[in-house]
């Protein structure tokens, strides 16, 4: 494709995609703004601009991963996603037939989530200026009343519970990205966390912290919660669910799978009397199928996150800027 | 000093000259007044640098005259109570038991016969049981102990050798010994009678010790010793040992007239000593010509060896990477599935302390974990640190310390350990509130490595902005080159520079890279990296550390490129090699994947190792190949002629190609792994002294040596030896060890010369 002027046919060409693919009865108003009805409540919004190499990874693609990043931003709120923007940059001379992959797997995560992309834009950057595609999405949903979601709700005595295995996407990336082969091909775990939230929320409205650890993995989002509520968090670390050839990847490689990416996992946070129940519910979704407590909240003016290890040792789970480097002299 | 018996020394020996006047602890010292003939006087100040007390150290002694004199001159001498702010003088080590109170607990006649926490000023506890300042009774953790009438008749006695003693006891009022069970169940009976009977079954046994529990066990059971490994899940890592006394470590080690003294000192460390005679159980140190040993050095200590034929397992009492455990109920909750009865007693472990660690090296004393006896003890710094900042120096991230700048003191904290552990990182933050308590310290300025993750660093950027102060980062290597000529009294200010060749790990260098070999050339206000080890990469990060076929590899790829793994055709390494993840780990380190380069000294130890097939698929400890490396070096290191090492220049990069090819040529040549360890160790030594020459290092020039690196005596001396002999002037740093131990230190006076200057 060519950028500018001069590419009035071929920004039809990228307009028709789109409508083809995900046709909805707002998105075919016409108009460059969706209007639509809203429901009782309060609104949730949410913004989300993705930017990943490779484009294509296994369990998923930058098509998919921009609708499940931002549906799961504002169900981490406690929302119900209503409807979803998306803006495409797109580098001149980016293969039209990848872009038809993307925007395909795209509306299909958005058909799935039951969440239609309502108004969207592209424009093209000169080559050399651009990664292939970038994507911003939006969204916006409504919360349900009764429930008061919060990064700093977190309070000493309650439980950590995670809905998964950590660890797969980061691992999934990098294993393309390098061209690494492990003895079987891990998956990302990519998914819109709406559904099972919707679920969590209506067996315990009292939930007080949900995260989802994307980038900096379990480790930096456990941190954020500790540092916005002012408390710690004690982790166990047998009780963290990693799959095992994520973990066999992680051992060789040198990576801590506490501080790889997710794009399908949440941490919630809850009283502890709750946890069990929640656990089932989770449990029950096929999203949480291995769902696990996996630490406490606990008093701490530092406001660290310690990890028990096997056989009584404990590790500062540290908040760290930037990759991890050998601290070991 | 405050608890030494200073005073009362002072008191006597002026009441024998017949000198009037007093003695008092001030902010600065002790302070005397006396009066007397000129001729007493004089004998009065050559007695009092001459002999002081055990525990007393004599830096400076000021005279002036008092003009004009008292009226009227006072007929008697005095001891006057402390001064308010007597707080430079700090608090003195914990020190071993003495000569006379060893005879007290002996003597079937004294009060104290048989009792485990008999002391005087002269011995006993101190650091261990303070909880704040003013150092008295009831600041320790003796408060709770009223005295008996008997023990205050000697307290108060000037002249009884329990004069001020804080921790004086006796079976009356002090602490109480007793056994329990892992159940938790008193024993009946003498305590120590039921531990020695235990012992001898090849029971294990945690012992509440000075500054921490400890494990004890027959070091002559080789299965009560292997039963501790496997449950302490220590397979490898050298275990200590205790001994009676002298005589019965001559029946294991060989031991010279110097290293018997150091064994013997009030610190009674443990003392690194080749093994000679009958093994004692073979999995003490396995792989290890050494053996750590150490004196009983309290009052239980010498009662529960007294009844033994051999010496005693005496290793820390904890679990995993954990600090030693130092509360009873703890020790019980978290020991209790490791040992099978507890030694225990009701005073308080104020102050964690592990046991010292020094070697003596032909080069001089080696000191590898300073804490128990010798911290806090300070160092004093050159005449111009008067005008220093106050500093707070925060270490490094393992074997950690922090250091007090304090004018011309430098007040280095005791060994407190690895902070990615999260109970040693809580013990570092409350020992460091504690002595900023104790010596009443407010910093002006705080030093920090540069490693913005060290958990040190962190935390000393968070008290920085409490404290609403300067922060100042340290370059690590720097800080190793500085600690060594803190402790030689070089001077704050002024242009001098020593060269520092500095054999590390990994440490964090100024162009974002890692560094660990150096040829560095500095004072305290700056430095220049004259040269450095060919940079290799570390696949996997710090995984690489604990798994030496790793660099092995790497080291490999970094001299013969991609297709390293051929040279190897046909050697028992190629085998082990193809049994691990090759593909993926060339791939990592073609890709510069979690593969940052690094110009360390370990990770080169790790490689040869590994090439010898020790260790090389996984240490478990930290310098475990390269000990064993070492080990296995010394039979052959006057027979053998070390590698080649050559050099790319400008800068000065000491590479390893030749190195690799001759150490491949001899494994293809059935070599002794003992020849080529030698070969090793003497190449690099030779290796370094051309590099040092290289680098503009002339005759008459100071260097100094540092980096975990240097706990190996084979480096240290050898390199010492050839220096010394191309007229280098090696200035030997024995106070504090070479490893990042002794990184507070450095960093501390580097922060106070880079203050003075101004330049941040
Ligand atoms: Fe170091
Ligand atoms: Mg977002
Ligand atoms: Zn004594
Ligand atoms: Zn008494």
């Amino acid at each position: 494709m060519t950028h500018g002027g001069g590419g009035r046919a071929m920004a039809e060409l990228i307009e028709g995609l789109f409508h083809r693919h995900l046709k909805n009865p707002i998105l075919d108003q016409g108009h460059d703004a969706a209007v639509f009805d809203v429901p009782p409540g309060r609104l949730v919004m949410s913004t989300d601009a993705h930017v990943i190499s490779p484009l294509f990874f296994p369990g998923g693609d930058i098509g998919s991963l921009s609708v499940h990043g931002t549906l799961n931003d504002i169900a981490m709120a406690g929302g119900r996603p209503l409807s979803l923007t998306a803006g495409f940059i797109l580098e001149e001379g980016f293969p039209l037939a990848d872009l038809e992959r993307i925007v395909i797997s795209m509306a299909r995560a958005a058909r799935e989530a039951g969440v239609p992309v309502v108004s969207g834009d592209t424009k093209v950057v000169e080559k050399g200026k651009g990664d292939g595609v970038f994507i911003t999405t939006a969204g916006v949903g409504v919360l349900p009343d009764g429930v008061s979601i919060s990064p700093s709700a977190a309070r000493p005595g309650q439980a950590v519970l995670v809905s998964g295995s950590i660890g797969d996407h980061g691992v999934a990336i990098l294993s393309k990205r390098e061209n690494l082969e492990f003895e079987t091909e891990i998956l990302s775990d990519s998914a819109a966390l709406h559904g099972l939230v919707a679920e969590m929320i209506a067996a315990v409205p009292g939930i007080a912290v949900l995260r989802d650890p994307t980038r900096g993995g379990l480790a930096t989002a456990l941190n954020e919660i500790a540092h916005a509520s002012g408390v710690g968090v004690v982790l166990e670390e047998d009780d963290i669910p990693v799959a095992p050839d994520v973990d066999a990847a992680c051992e060789l490689l040198g990576l801590d799978p506490l501080y790889v990416a997710n794009e399908g996992k949440l941490i919630c946070i809850c009283e502890a009397a709750d946890s069990d129940l929640l656990l089932k519910v989770m449990r029950a979704h096929p999203l949480g199928a291995r769902a696990a407590r996996i630490g406490a909240v606990v008093d701490d003016a530092d406001h660290m996150v310690v990890m028990r290890t096997g056989f009584g040792g404990s590790r500062v789970v540290d908040w760290l800027s930037g990759e991890q480097l050998p601290r070991i002299c | 000093m405050q608890g030494v018996g200073f005073r009362p020394f002072v008191w006597r020996l002026a009441r024998e000259l017949e000198i009037t006047g007093h003695v008092l602890n001030d902010g600065a010292g002790v302070r005397i007044e006396a009066f007397g003939p000129v001729e007493a006087l004089e004998k009065f100040l050559v007695r009092l640098t001459a002999e002081p007390p055990p525990l007393a150290r004599v830096d400076r002694i000021d005279i002036a005259d008092t003009d004009p004199a008292p009226v009227p001159v006072p007929d008697s001498f005095q001891i006057l109570g402390s001064g308010e702010g007597a707080v430079a003088t700090g608090v003195v080590p914990d020190a071993a038991t003495c000569p006379a109170c060893l005879a007290d607990i002996g003597n079937p006649s004294d009060r104290r016969h048989g009792y485990a926490f008999t002391n005087c000023t002269h011995c006993g506890p101190r650091l261990s049981i303070l909880r704040h300042i003013p150092y008295d009774r009831a600041s320790t953790s003796m408060s709770g102990f009223p005295m008996c009438p008997s023990c205050r008749v000697e307290y108060e006695d000037p002249d009884d050798r329990r004069f001020h003693a804080q921790p004086v006891a006796c079976p009356d009022c002090g602490p109480r010994l007793w056994f329990e069970d892992a159940d938790g169940r008193e024993a009946q009976g003498d305590p120590l009678a039921v531990a020695v009977q235990r012992l001898r079954a090849g029971g294990i046994l945690a012992v509440k010790g000075l500054g921490g529990f400890q494990i004890a066990v027959d070091a002559g059971n080789e299965t009560a010793v292997r039963t501790l490994r496997h449950r302490k899940r220590r397979p490898d890592k050298p275990l200590a040992l205790m001994a009676r006394d002298l005589d019965q470590i001559l029946g294991y080690c060989s031991v010279s007239e110097r290293e018997a003294d150091m064994l013997a000192s009030a610190a009674a460390p443990i003392l690194l000593l080749q093994k000679a005679g009958p093994a004692l159980a073979e999995s003490i140190a396995p792989g290890q010509d050494r053996l750590g040993v150490m004196l009983a050095n309290t009052p239980l200590h010498h009662l529960l060896l007294a009844e033994l034929e051999r010496p005693i397992v005496m290793t820390s009492g904890n679990l995993s990477d954990n600090p030693q455990e130092t509360e009873n109920a703890a020790a019980r909750q978290h020991l209790a599935g490791l040992v099978d009865g507890f030694l225990m007693h009701d005073r308080d472990i104020v102050n964690r302390l592990d046991d010292s660690v020094l070697r003596l090296d032909r080069s001089g004393v080696s000191m590898l974990r300073r804490a128990r006896g010798y911290a806090p003890a300070s160092v004093r710094l050159a005449p111009d640190f008067d005008q220093a900042p106050r500093v707070l120096a925060m270490g490094g991230e393992l074997k950690s310390t922090f250091c007090l700048i304090n004018g011309r003191d430098a007040v280095l904290s005791q060994h407190i350990g690895d902070l990615e552990n999260a109970q040693t990182f809580a013990d570092y933050k409350k020992t460091l509130r504690l002595y900023l308590d104790l010596y009443r310290f407010r910093p002006d300025v705080i030093a920090v490595d540069g490693h913005p993750q060290y958990l040190s660093t962190v935390y000393g950027e968070q008290l920085a902005a409490e404290f609403g102060i300067d922060l100042l980062r340290v370059q690590h290597h720097h800080a190793h080159l500085a600690a060594c000529l803190a402790g030689q009294g070089w001077p704050l200010t002024g242009e001098g520079s020593a060269y520092g060749i500095i054999l590390d790990g990994l440490g964090w260098g100024e162009d974002g890279k890692i560094w660990g070999g150096e040829i560095l050339k500095g004072g305290f206000a700056g430095f220049q990296r004259l040269g450095h080890f060919q940079p290799v990469p570390l696949p996997g990060g710090a995984v690489a550390v604990r798994e030496p076929w790793r660099n092995l590899a790497a080291h490999l790829r970094t001299a013969f490129g991609p297709d390293y793994r051929e040279r190897l055709a046909g050697l028992p390494l190629a085998a082990a090699l193809e049994e691990k993840n090759m593909a993926m780990l060339d791939r990592m380190m073609e890709r510069s994947l979690n593969s940052p380069l690094s110009s360390s000294a370990g990770r080169l130890f790790d490689a040869v190792a590994a090439a010898l097939g020790i260790s090389f698929g996984r240490q478990s400890f930290e310098g475990q190949a390269a000990m064993a490396l070492e080990s296995l070096a010394r039979p052959f290191l006057k027979e053998e002629r070390g590698y080649a090492v050559d050099f790319k220049s400008s800068p000065l990069c000491l590479s390893f190609v030749a190195l690799w090819q001759q150490l491949i040529a001899d494994l293809h040549a059935g070599a002794a792994d003992g020849r080529i360890a030698a070969r090793f160790h003497l190449g690099l030594i030779g290796g370094l002294a051309d590099g040092l020459s290289r680098s503009g290092g002339r005759p008459g020039d100071a260097v100094v040596f540092s980096g975990g690196v240097f706990q190996n005596a084979i480096v240290k001396d050898g390199l010492t030896g050839r220096l010394k002999d191309m007229g280098f002037r090696v200035l030997n740093q024995e106070n504090f060890p070479a490893n990042d131990g002794g990184l507070a230190l450095g960093q501390g006076v580097i922060a106070a010369a880079r203050y003075v200057a101004g330049g941040d």
